[in-house]
């Protein structure tokens, strides 16, 4: 019984993985071609090192990704802080269930309605360019903010209310308790919701269709344009890179909390 | 705590106001010239090709002035014409194909060009396809001036798999009488492509039908979108672009596409063919204009003048492999040694297409174009899921409701159970 | 004791709320005033809800590969939390990293990856070709959308179901054996009430997905397969039928809003009242 269920969970991961791994092992073959394998060669990454319009797109996802995220962190950190002391139950449910929207939402719908108010907008001000950078930005922050809230909030509400009340006896102002008291220990909290944000923000294709312009290209949209054509062979050695970044940030995420873990330990063991 | 606020609120702010940064980050000096291009429209400098823009900012930084092309490509007549009306970008130059001209034109959206800034002009020869001026570049007034310059033009044909086809197919292919019917053949389910593009995917139903791709008759319409909706059975799928891979890999039998592609797609597969169907087919010319929105028309011209010079003629014709409107290309020798390279008869399918019956798409009327789309419409939902998916779905769905509602009762009396233990 | 709150506790969510009203709030308002104004005239009218009854078959089409791909990732993923939630903690970690990792791949590569494999002259028909069997045709058909939300959304099923099984005390699992459960009472009266909310969570993470997708059905589907993300999407290329696309676009967020509010029900009340 055990075997069998060990084979089981084998079978299933090898089946998810199967499609992308002969991807990534293609993306190694010289002739650009799944008819036969002609020999292992980097040939597809050099292209890709060439192709202006892909590194391009890498840049511009992670510019977005970067000022995305960094946004929605210090929105969503003090969103999470007013939340936590807001007496208000109704103003609370409110803000929490308006918040809870776009992750509930289909993204095709956070996308379209993003898309109506900019396209609106921009038609009443007679914007040239109502689509782009900007409106990405608006829209990934956006969609990013519900996360670093629920990765923070948890922290503000097991934090120790009597270590900031010991701060303000101590004679810190309230700002000063926040900054010097409270956000060390919620730090975890907000570095979570940062990486969580960057992530989807780079990962994010669905909502950037919509508000995307043709001038403004994400590495998503590069791919979706490029499924869309003729798929050149440096498309999968763009993957297959891809694939390997973010097997390195999980492994290092991982890694890292383990780290995170021994410190605590340490400190735990000089007090 | 003041400090705070003023920093929370300025960093608000910048975020704010950091898309409009973003956006004026121009160098100051240089010309931008905004070129809007099919998608994989010109030869940009991959696998050993010319990069005609950078060569373009090269010959204008040789004449002294610095230029930039912002070059952006779209991927149907009506994508371009919505972004164009948006008036998002002030494009200089746009390369639209004939109707989308002639409706451009008709809106008075396009520039007149002054010639005398284009004199390699005298190198467009269009007589294979059109005799005199084209019917799209005449404006309201009738008036002589020109409007567009042909890029490129080309023609609409099958593409088949030798290896999968029947013998009397090929037989039929062989003597010059392929038909658009071969399209709809039950024999070839699931190896069908079809255009995924309203106006080209009604032409194929419109040849086959025998009525004209430009009529006004709401029946004729009709009766070609019955056709369409008697293939989609057998289809493998609507798609555009996809049909390179598609018919590369032997994924599909037979596609319907523009000649100058099915040459990209021979280099990847021999036993890909290509001919024109005996009812006629669609010939297009894609041209390059001037929007009135442009902000430096004259810079434009140049950039049109640029690209009918021979050699950039040439590099485009190579790479996009589309039928070239320039006689300095088409009578030039290295040219014709390297499409003869590509496929063996690649100049008579480009070229010699006198004996095929041709038709050009002209500008909808409004009412044909709501048709259209609704016909298109009414095409895409009509939908064929397998009735045992259905079912499986209805048993699904009915297995759910009846689990969740025995779940409810049941824990509403286990409830109500507990409840009268608290209270004892 | 109530503590006044300082300036800054009181206004630090205020740049949030502005910013959700902003860009959450109106932009469904959008949707809706899209919805129920023409096209043309841009006054108010029911013609876009009308419209939608031509779409009938769309609904359908989606709901019914949804609910399939949803049940077939419940039946796989499962059996896989399951013994996922039986291995040590040490090989636990590992795993979790592995079901993570597709999640973190864009879902266009996946999809696509698949559809390599899967095409006429793919991989899959290569490979049976050699062995002498007939190719099958896939891409292009429902089966290989349905496989498509299978392989895309299956990872979404299985983390929460699994979250939950962690979290699970063991000891529930040996006092049912104490007393006198075997093993498939154990499993249905036992474990199968206690996962329920990651069960729930679970079919919300792959159903909201799979009935609002466009790329997979473009892809594996051909085009051949409309679903409602696809109308969508077509809809929102041209100004002109904006206005039907939003009609949709509310109808379908809508139906999601309602049956993730039913399903809801199902998780938030008390647990303990649903153990056997």
């Amino acid at each position: 019984m055990k075997l069998l269920s060990r084979i089981y969970m084998w079978l299933v991961f090898g089946l998810l993985y199967a499609p992308i791994l002969v991807l990534v092992i293609f993306s190694f073959n010289e002739g650009g071609s799944f008819a036969e394998y002609t020999g292992v060669s980097f040939y597809w990454y050099g292209e890709l090192f060439r192709d202006s319009a892909a590194l391009l797109s890498l840049k511009n996802s992670l510019v977005l990704a970067i000022s995305s995220a960094g946004i929605s962190t210090v929105i969503g950190t003090f969103a999470a802080l007013g939340l936590d002391r807001m007496r208000n139950r109704y103003l609370k449910g409110a803000i929490n269930s308006v918040t809870n929207i776009p992750m509930m939402n289909p993204d095709i719908v956070t996308g379209v309605s993003m898309m109506l108010l900019f396209v609106a907008v921009g038609g009443w001000l007679h914007a040239t360019d109502a689509l782009g950078f900007g409106t990405m930005l608006i829209a990934h922050t956006t969609f990013s903010l519900p996360y670093v809230i629920l990765s923070v909030l948890p922290r503000f509400s097991q934090f120790d209310k009597s270590l900031r009340e010991a701060a303000m006896d101590l004679g810190c102002t309230p700002a000063q308790s926040f900054f010097k008291v409270e956000l060390p220990q919620i730090l975890p909290g907000v570095i979570s919701g940062l990486i969580m944000a960057f992530t989807l923000s780079l990962d994010d294709f669905v909502i950037s269709h919509f508000v995307s312009s043709p001038d403004f290209q994400t590495l998503p949209l590069y791919i979706y344009n490029q499924t869309a054509h003729e798929v050149k062979f440096s498309m999968y050695a763009l993957c297959t890179l891809i694939i390997i970044a973010i097997l390195a940030l999980l492994l290092l995420v991982n890694f890292a909390g383990g780290i995170g873990d021994r410190s605590k330990r340490r400190r735990g063991a000089m007090q | 705590m003041k400090r705070f606020l003023t920093t929370l609120l300025a960093i608000c702010l910048l975020s704010l106001s950091l898309p409009l940064f973003a956006s004026c980050g121009k160098e100051s000096g240089v010309t931008t010239l905004y070129v809007y291009n099919w998608g994989e429209y010109i030869s940009d400098g991959s696998e050993g090709s010319t990069d005609v823009n950078a060569a373009f900012e090269e010959w204008c930084a040789a004449q002294g002035m610095k230029v930039k092309v912002n070059y952006s490509t779209f991927s149907s007549n009506e994508d371009m014409y919505a972004k164009l009306c948006s008036g998002a970008t002030a494009y200089d130059i746009v390369i639209p194909s004939d109707y989308m001209v002639e409706r451009l034109l008709k809106e008075g959206m396009l520039r007149p060009l002054n010639t005398e800034n284009i004199p390699n002009l005298s190198n467009i020869d269009m007589s294979a396809v059109i005799d005199g001026r084209p019917y799209y570049d005449i404006d309201s007034e009738g008036s002589d001036k020109t409007y567009s310059v042909p890029y490129t033009y080309g023609t609409v044909g099958i593409i088949y798999n030798k290896s999968m086809l029947l013998a009397e197919d090929l037989e039929r292919i062989e003597a010059g009488e392929g038909s658009w019917d071969i399209m709809w053949n039950e024999a070839y389910k699931g190896n069908i492509l079809q255009f995924n593009n309203s106006r080209d995917a009604f032409a194929t139903a419109m040849f086959r039908e025998g009525v004209p791709v430009n009529t006004t008759s709401e029946a004729e319409w009709r009766a070609a979108l019955d056709s369409l909706m008697q293939q989609k059975p057998i289809l493998q799928g609507y798609v555009m672009d996809e049909i390179y891979n598609k018919m590369s890999s032997g994924s599909a039998a037979l596609a319907p596409y523009y000649a100058g592609d099915f040459f990209t797609m021979y280099e990847d597969n021999e036993d890909l063919g290509f001919f024109y169907p005996k009812e006629g087919t669609n010939v297009f010319v894609d041209a390059m204009c001037v929007p009135t929105a442009s902000k430096n028309p004259e810079l434009a011209e140049l950039y049109i003048n640029f690209m009918l010079s021979p050699e950039i003629a040439r590099a485009n014709a190579e790479y996009i492999c589309y039928a070239s409107p320039n006689r300095a290309v088409r009578e030039d020798a290295e040219y014709i040694a390297t499409m003869e390279e590509l496929h063996p008869d690649a100049m008579s399918i480009l070229y010699d297409t006198a004996d095929v019956e041709m038709q050009f798409y002209e500008n909808l009327g409004e009412e044909q174009l709501v048709l259209l789309n609704s016909l298109w419409e009414e095409l895409k939902i009509e939908s064929s899921i397998g009735s045992s998916i259905m079912i499986i779905a209805c048993i699904i769905a009915g297995a759910a409701v009846g689990f969740g509602i025995f779940y409810y009762i049941r824990r509403r009396k286990r409830k109500r159970y507990t409840d009268t233990l608290w209270e004892d | 004791m109530k503590k006044k709150l300082s300036l800054l506790e009181r206004a630090a969510a205020v740049p949030h709320a502005v910013w959700a009203v902003m860009f959450i709030v109106t932009p469904l308002l959008f949707v809706l005033y899209f919805a129920f104004t023409d096209s043309k005239t841009g006054r108010f009218s029911f013609g876009n809800i009308a419209a939608l009854s031509s779409y009938w078959e769309i609904f359908l089409t989606s709901i019914c590969f949804a609910l399939v791909a949803t049940f077939c990732c419940l039946l796989i993923g499962y059996p896989l939390a399951f013994v996922m939630s039986r291995c040590k903690p040490s090989t636990q970690k590992l795993l979790t990293v592995l079901l993570m990792l597709p999640m973190w791949i864009s879902l266009l590569i996946r999809t696509y990856s698949l559809m390599t494999l899967m095409e006429n002259g793919g991989l899959i028909n290569s490979l049976l070709g050699a062995m002498g069997l007939e190719p099958i045709q896939m891409v292009g058909t429902g089966g290989a959308v349905i496989l498509g939300m299978i392989y895309d959304f299956l990872p979404y099923m299985v983390l929460p179901i699994f979250t939950s099984m962690q979290k699970m005390d063991t000891r529930y699992l040996e006092a049912a054996a104490d007393l006198g459960c075997n093993s498939f009472q154990t499993m249905f009266r036992v474990v199968l009430p206690l996962t329920t909310p990651g069960i729930i969570s679970g079919i919300t993470m792959v159903f909201v997905p799979s009935i609002s997708t466009f790329y997979i059905s473009q892809k594996l589907g051909g085009g051949n397969f409309d679903l409602i993300g696809d109308t969508i999407e077509r809809q929102f290329r041209y100004p002109s039928t904006y206005h039907v696309g939003a009609a949709i676009s509310l109808v379908m967020m809508i139906l999601i809003l309602i049956s993730i509010a039913v399903m809801n029900r199902f998780s938030d009340e008390d647990e303990r009242g649903m153990m056997v």
